[in-house]
């Protein structure tokens, strides 16, 4: 692999303590399968998909994981039981290549689509506003400027809330009052943004569940609005999805993406329990890449996702 | 709610059904397919196994060998267990301290605040109390004015110290003050937290201690995954917590969350939030839950919400309208209204036995009804009190006003005087007989 630099290691560093809940329990139920065991059998087996599926990884996945390791085994004939964690490591990492989806590496933005317009959506209480304020920030850093515009005018205090953010960050944000009409919203920002040549522009929108059709129907109107100040806008709509949902977070990325051609995923609260095999299991059945994670709740706790990190975190040794 | 999974199951009974009788092999087929369905569902995984080889013990007994029909029997099994896995009947909420004091837990994200809300309305509309609501979360960027906000809208106090930065004592305060100002019910609302982050373990721990909760609330997001169990249950270890909210059940999940965390930590599901208003909040039914599984639909709860609804003077004025055969487009008008007020249109066909299925991929929600608002708004008096009157030139007029067109009005005035005329036909009991005989 690569060299990291100090900026890498750093990352890496992160990743590893945030992940270190989640790797605690896919480890130590992996350990204590293999224990005693000179080799790969059925009862290995057995356990690997107990592991993956209460990691949130779904059926599906799971089964396909399970199949390459079976054939790994066939084929090498003689895999040593301790032998499993690097090569479900490898199968695990080479199943999430096959998309073929890119992996960003750093926080710079395409020139020729600037000001960067980024949509942020996704279900209720998943950490789109939390996700907004970290984003921001990152990107501030990376010497941009960045606006935000926070057209969540339907939740209680959603307004206040990112208005928080930006005074943390210190980033400018253009907001109407609760109740008003978010597409308007958005129209504003951008208009801002283009005026004071913005780097970024990150929308906030409100929380809402896949299936309220009306609710989804919006999403479109806001996307219809901003495309009248910028045509290709927004240029990254961002679906955040919660690491702790299960199964309904590939409905929600279906739908999402249905509703509004969803172009890149953050899943955040990997700092908890939860395994996080949803970050495997829609890597392997959608083309969108995840492009964010989140591992904390520090400002400075998330990360762009890299598949091989994240997997080698995962299951570090 | 849980529609994928009945789908499922339905799937595997009909396997079953066509088969005589219930044999290891076949059994083993379906029993497969439940559990892939409960895995699926996000039941966790040690909770699916146990199930299912507990329906398969007693799929192999002598009962169901002696049953007519396999698959049926089979369907009785699995909805008994599911039943037995979610507990028993409905519990209601401890409201005995003076004040009552409820606290509420749980993950970031899961809707503790809007939950805080809907309980205080609750409370306040149906049982008469004094509510209080407590801003306990001291960290999230303006949780206290989101709480705020929500307090208002309901017309409900809120307990809040913007400058105190230390949730027991707050809490301790809000209680004083509840005493004070004569409140019954003090909700405490708090911050979301990892169970794993053992200082804000710590500090709800505190809280508990400080203000001796007649019921502690762990609120749970009903998309979790597998996670769900070991959330649960290290909540459940410090905080020794009395009930479970589910939280938005209006979504698409199957949530199979609310099998497992019942079953794991030995907590009763308390209550189902089923939407962002403020009254989208429901009693969990745990037998009903599990005939909804099955695909037996919720009539239950639907009969309820109607009857909430329901006004009688209303609906007495309306039935020797229709026996007269006076009933027009104003009442009709005002009967889309009542369904209205009842809640999302969809959700509530949902309800119903069978029919769940057949909406799941309609686009059908409350806009269902605006086309037809839309025309009859756009009559006049005259026309909504006597739709006999109604021309051709007025239904052009109509069409025009309501941005519909002319075959729009016309299929909405001829459904509007079948269901009149079917509507007559009920109200006499002769007739009604006639037609049940039909409908057989």
């Amino acid at each position: 692999m690569a060299i990291f630099g100090l900026f890498n290691k750093e990352k890496k560093d992160k990743l590893d303590q945030g992940l270190s809940k989640s790797r605690k329990g896919v480890l130590e139920k992996l350990n204590r399968s293999v224990f005693g065991k000179s080799k790969v059998d059925e009862d290995v087996l057995d356990e690997l998909e107990e592991v993956l599926i209460t990691s949130d990884v779904g059926v599906d996945t799971t089964l396909r994981i399970i199949e390459r390791i079976e054939a790994r085994v066939a084929k090498d004939k003689y895999i040593n039981a301790n032998e499993l964690n690097t090569v479900l490591r490898e199968e695990i990492v080479e199943l999430l290549e096959e998309k073929a989806t890119p992996d960003y590496n750093d926080w710079d933005l395409p020139k020729d689509k600037l000001p960067y317009i980024i949509m942020v959506v996704g279900v209720n209480g998943v950490g789109k506003t939390t996700t907004i304020g970290k984003l921001a920030y990152k990107y501030k850093n990376a010497g941009k400027s960045v606006y935000i515009g926070a057209a969540d005018t339907f939740r209680a205090a959603a307004i206040e809330q990112i208005e928080i953010w930006s005074e943390r960050v210190g980033v400018p944000i253009v907001k109407q009052s609760m109740g008003s009409d978010p597409a308007s919203v958005a129209y504003d920002t951008l208009s801002k943004a283009k005026n004071n040549n913005a780097d970024v522009v990150i929308i906030d929108t409100a929380g809402r569940l896949h299936n309220k059709i009306n609710l989804m129907n919006e999403l479109a109107k806001l996307k219809r609005v901003m495309q009248k100040l910028i045509p290709d806008a927004p240029h990254e709509i961002l679906l955040i999805l919660d690491g702790s949902t299960g199964q309904n977070a590939f409905e929600q990325a279906k739908q999402f993406t249905k509703a509004t051609e969803v172009n890149a995923l953050a899943v955040t609260k990997l700092d908890g329990t939860a395994k996080g095999g949803v970050v495997i299991g829609v890597s392997d059945q959608f083309k969108i890449p995840v492009k964010y994670i989140g591992i904390g709740e520090g400002i400075d706790d998330l990360q762009i996702f890299n598949r091989r990190e994240f997997v080698d975190s995962l299951f570090k040794e | 709610m849980f529609e994928n999974l009945s789908d499922r199951l339905e799937q595997s009974f009909r396997l079953l059904k066509g088969q005589g009788r219930i044999t290891e092999i076949n059994v083993a087929e379906t029993l497969k397919d439940v559990r892939r369905a409960l895995l699926d569902a996000d039941v966790n995984y040690k909770t699916a196994k146990s199930f299912t080889d507990a329906v398969k013990e007693e799929a192999l007994g002598q009962d169901v060998l002696k049953a007519v029909k396999p698959g049926e029997m089979m369907v009785k099994i699995v909805h008994d267990h599911l039943a037995k896995l979610m507990g028993d009947e409905a519990v209601d909420i401890n409201l005995s301290g003076k004040p009552s004091v409820i606290l509420m837990s749980g993950l970031q994200g899961s809707g503790k605040t809007t939950f805080s809300g809907k309980l205080a309305n609750m409370l306040k509309t149906k049982r008469g109390r004094q509510a209080l609501l407590v801003a306990g979360d001291v960290y999230r960027p303006a949780a206290i004015e989101q709480l705020k906000i929500l307090g208002e809208q309901l017309e409900v106090p809120v307990y809040s110290e913007d400058d105190n930065k230390n949730p027991v004592q707050i809490a301790k305060n809000a209680i004083k003050y509840a005493k004070d100002y004569g409140k019954d019910v003090v909700i405490i609302d708090t911050a979301g937290r990892l169970a794993i982050d053992k200082q804000m373990m710590e500090e709800i721990s505190a809280i508990k201690k400080a203000v001796n909760p007649n019921e502690i609330l762990f609120v749970v997001d009903s998309m979790t995954g597998q996670d769900a169990v070991n959330t649960a249950k290290a909540f459940n270890d410090i905080l020794d917590f009395d009930g479970v909210i589910l939280t938005k059940l209006d979504g698409d999940t199957r949530g199979g969350a609310a099998l497992s965390i019942k079953s794991v930590v030995n907590k009763p599901i308390k209550f189902v939030g089923t939407g962002e208003k403020m009254d989208a909040i429901d009693v969990f039914h745990p037998k009903r839950m599990a005939d909804r599984i099955l695909g037996m639909g919720d009539i239950v709860t639907f009969v309820e919400r109607a009857q909430e609804q329901y006004d009688v003077e209303e609906s007495r004025k309306l039935q020797k309208k229709i026996a007269k055969n006076q009933f027009n487009f104003d009442d009709f008008l005002k009967q889309i209204h009542q369904i209205k007020k009842m809640g999302n249109f969809k959700e509530l066909a949902s309800m119903i036995p069978g029919v769940g299925k057949a909406l799941r991929n309609l686009d059908l929600d409350d806009d269902a009804f605006k086309g037809i608002e839309a025309i009859i708004y756009s009559m006049t008096p005259e026309e909504r009190q006597n739709p006999k009157v109604l021309s051709g030139t007025r239904k052009k007029r109509i069409a025009e006003g309501s941005g519909t067109s002319i075959q729009e009005v016309n299929r909405l005035i001829k459904q509007f005087s079948e269901t009149r005329k079917m509507m007559q036909m009920m109200t006499t009991n002769k007739n009604a007989k006639k037609m049940m005989r039909k409908m057989k």
